[in-house]
């Protein structure tokens, strides 16, 4: 397969999942608003999430003071901002474009019709558009291109490349968003295990849709311990950390198998594994949490960039 | 305005090969023919088939409109028109073959040199240099109209990487999967070997250093350009893989492809960009588009490029006017397909004929294509006329002119029924280690009431292009 061709399926699962996340983050966003503010730390939940989400400086030079509806235009429409769910669903429906033929029927019409709805969207005076109208929406769309891929495509290199976009992008994420809670969103560390963080706690596994499934696997209080455990360490949960990783190195090792050579992102993949299922929640704690965090999104980032040496640049030897 | 001729009614009969089409038109209510022709572009936009028209900045994915009523031709006027384009196609091949050689169609006087050698599509990079099986141009796109039952023209030869082959594929299909009852009924020859076809001849045409099956690669300016989807639609039909330049590079005696699993071989590129982009060293060097190197390659035999460089010489519309005799001359045949009558404003006599009646004549520009820049005299006010003769008159070599032809007219499905349009036809001769020309073409129909101009860019559409089998 051509680098370039393999380089455009990685990226359409990753923008595919960034616009995910970038909704996810705006529910976490507009549930975390209707608590009254605590008015120490950042000036407001929202200002916090545009420093999470890597965009306030984009923002504050484009509008200045965080105001709700901005950040909300921002953060889903804005074309000027990289990261917007616009942004991300347009770039994954132009390296789906690019590589057409490599994608089946089902899989174009998923992405194309996400493409297709979202214009009328902008079409559509935003006064009309509830916020959680606009995240199920964008939910929804992921979910369709996502179970498109998976009933349709064959699993070639090409199935590999779309998953270890998916895969890599999904643990930076989820990696990100538990930062925020963490680090980013409580004032101060007197508030750890307050009603405000558990109401932030709660609020998040509701972003990652895996609020129900929390209290089936484990019950009773919503507690940090918990929710590290469930995020990082639980191979169930689907957006833990764990679970990504495990995915990351079953493709990097059907790619090994298929091409009949292993690469170092697969013995870098393999580490990062290793780690993460020997490791406890203690371990995390013992390190910090926010600094286990930061190295772990270093290590996935090293991941990513073996991926694309050995892979996707074309200077494959 | 002239009067046309009809290809289905004729002197108040309806034409043999479209006898069944009557009843199927009379047969369509108005509704089920909207919800056809909304099936239709709903399959179109589904599939992905948009063209982007220069110039105009509007929506990327415009469709070409597409006319449900085929247009149809009986078996023995296309046993005609194929002898008349394969003819034309070996003559414009040994004529290119020729002017990179000893040039002897100049030397006898036949074709003025300044005509070859000043020409700004001869490539004197690749003077000396004869490609594999001596063959310049692998796909000729011979555009042709109709005036009468047995009148054709040849309107203009596209030698270099002639497009629109994708919509004489997909419109057959979609008229195949909405009226499978008319190709029962009728005859009608496939045209859905084109790809097959197409890869035989690219591979028919491997270099001298290719010991094994040859690997073809579709060259792309990329996903920006307006033909795009067909790049991706023939690559993926043919089985070969869609490159850009940069997924390409130069190491020792050959081309290769940057691949998931390392460099591969590239023995065979059917490019659809300019010679101008594929070598900066070699041709412009602020190209981004190009493979450095790429052109040492090719002359020294370790890979094929289709076209070849250099092609463009022969389509030339001031050449155009020399290909009958080139048919002459290198097949000693006399032409089956006759050249529009033209006159090139670069020849004083010539140009004050024109000046005087450009009322009367399509004027066009020498090196122009896709319906721009170009004057039809007789739809034409007196303020564009007089504009128009203000450029003539300041580069007169750069155009030529042609009486307006009174193009055919074909049956299509307009607002309140059904209309005569006029129609052209774009035929696409394959030439490798043999010659092949499937049955069938892309005609391209001008939507407008009276407009002579098929262009997609200017509003045209296509139709189904029908064969019957005799």
């Amino acid at each position: 397969m051509l680098s370039r061709t393999a380089d455009n399926l990685y990226w359409i699962a990753r923008y595919a999942e960034r616009a995910e996340t970038m909704a996810r983050l705006l529910e976490v966003g507009s549930r975390i608003a209707l608590l009254p503010s605590s008015g120490t730390g950042y000036r407001s939940e929202w200002d916090s999430l545009l420093q999470a989400s890597g965009t306030a400086s984009g923002f504050a030079r484009k509008y200045g003071d965080p105001v709700q509806r901005n950040i909300e235009s921002y953060l889903f429409f804005d074309r000027d901002n990289p990261s917007s769910v616009a942004s991300c669903l347009l770039r994954a429906r132009e390296n789906a474009r690019i590589v057409r033929t490599a994608l089946t029927t089902q899989v174009w019409d998923a992405i194309n019709t996400a493409f297709q709805e979202l214009r009328s969207l902008e079409r559509r005076p935003r006064s009309e558009l509830e916020l959680t109208q606009l995240t199920e929406w964008t939910m929804r769309h992921t979910a369709m291109l996502r179970g498109a891929i998976d009933a349709t495509l064959l699993r070639n290199d090409g199935w590999d490349f779309l998953n270890l976009g998916y895969c890599l992008e999904r643990a930076d994420n989820t990696a990100r968003l538990m930062d925020v809670k963490y680090y980013v969103l409580l004032p101060g560390i007197d508030y750890v295990g307050s009603g405000l963080d558990n109401y932030q706690w709660t609020t998040l596994l509701r972003a990652m849709s895996a609020h129900r499934a929390f209290h089936w696997a484990y019950g009773g209080e919503v507690t940090a311990r918990k929710i590290a455990h469930f995020l990082i360490l639980n191979p169930q949960c689907p957006r833990s950390l764990i679970a990504c990783v495990d995915g990351l190195n079953t493709h990097l090792d059907r790619l090994a198998r298929g091409y009949g050579r292993s690469t170092r992102a697969q013995t870098k993949a393999r580490a990062v594994l290793a780690e993460l299922t020997d490791g406890t929640v203690d371990g995390v704690f013992d390190e910090g949490m926010h600094e286990f965090l930061t190295r772990f999104i270093g290590e996935i980032a090293a991941v990513a960039a073996l991926v694309h040496d050995g892979y996707l640049s074309g200077d494959v030897r | 305005m002239i009067s046309s001729f009809n290809e289905m009614y004729h002197n108040g009969t309806v034409r043999p090969p479209y006898a069944r089409l009557e009843d199927w038109t009379k047969a369509m209510p108005a509704e089920l023919r909207q919800m056809k022709q909304a099936e239709a572009e709903a399959l179109f936009r589904r599939i992905g088939i948009t063209f982007a028209v220069y110039g105009e900045g509007g929506d990327p994915d415009r469709l070409i409109p597409f006319d449900m009523f085929p247009r149809v031709f009986t078996g023995a006027e296309w046993a005609r028109l194929e002898r008349g384009i394969k003819q034309r196609a070996r003559a414009l091949n040994a004529f290119l073959v020729d002017v990179y050689g000893r040039g002897e169609i100049v030397r006898a006087g036949r074709v003025p040199a300044q005509l070859v050698y000043r020409n700004e599509a001869y490539e004197k990079a690749v003077a000396g240099f004869v490609p594999p099986k001596g063959v310049y141009s692998h796909i000729v796109g011979v555009d042709l109209v109709r005036t009468g039952p047995d009148d054709f023209f040849v309107l203009e030869d596209n030698c270099r990487t002639p497009s629109g082959v994708s919509y004489m594929l997909e419109n057959r299909e979609i008229m195949m999967r909405m009226f499978p009852g008319l190709f029962r009924e009728n005859r009608i020859e496939p045209v859905d070997s084109y790809p097959q076809l197409l890869r035989r001849t690219l591979a028919s045409v491997a270099p001298v250093k290719c010991d094994t099956e040859p690997t073809v690669v579709l060259l792309t300016p990329g996903h920006f350009n307006s033909a795009y989807y067909e790049h991706s639609f023939l690559a993926d039909l043919m089985g070969v893989e869609l490159v850009e330049g940069q997924d390409l590079f130069v190491e020792g005696e050959f081309v290769w492809m940057r691949t998931t699993e390392g460099p591969r071989r590239v023995d065979v590129i059917y490019r659809r960009i300019d010679d101008a982009f594929i070598d900066p060293l070699c041709f412009r060097p602020d190209s981004m588009l190009g493979i450095p190197g790429l052109m040492d390659v090719y002359r020294s035999g370790g890979v094929s490029i289709c076209s070849a460089p250099g092609a463009g010489v022969a389509d030339d519309k001031a050449v155009y006017t020399h290909v009958p005799d080139m048919i002459r001359f290198y097949l000693g045949e006399e032409p089956i397909l006759q050249n529009v009558p033209t006159w090139q404003c670069g020849n004083a006599d010539d140009c004050a004929y024109v000046l005087a009646n450009l009322g009367d004549l399509v004027v066009k520009e020498v090196h122009g294509s896709g319906g721009y820049g170009m004057l039809v005299g007789p739809g034409s006010t007196a303020g564009q006329i007089a504009g128009f003769a203000a450029r003539i008159r300041a580069n007169p070599g750069n155009y030529i002119a042609q009486p307006t032809l009174a193009l055919s007219t074909v049956p299509t499905f307009v607002e309140d029924g059904v209309a005569p349009r006029h129609v052209d036809l774009r035929p696409y001769c394959l030439v490798g280690e043999r010659i092949e020309l499937v049955p069938g073409g892309l005609t391209r129909v001008a939507l407008k009431d009276g407009s002579l101009v098929v262009n997609s860019s200017q509003g045209g559409g296509v139709k189904d292009t029908w064969v019957l089998a005799e």
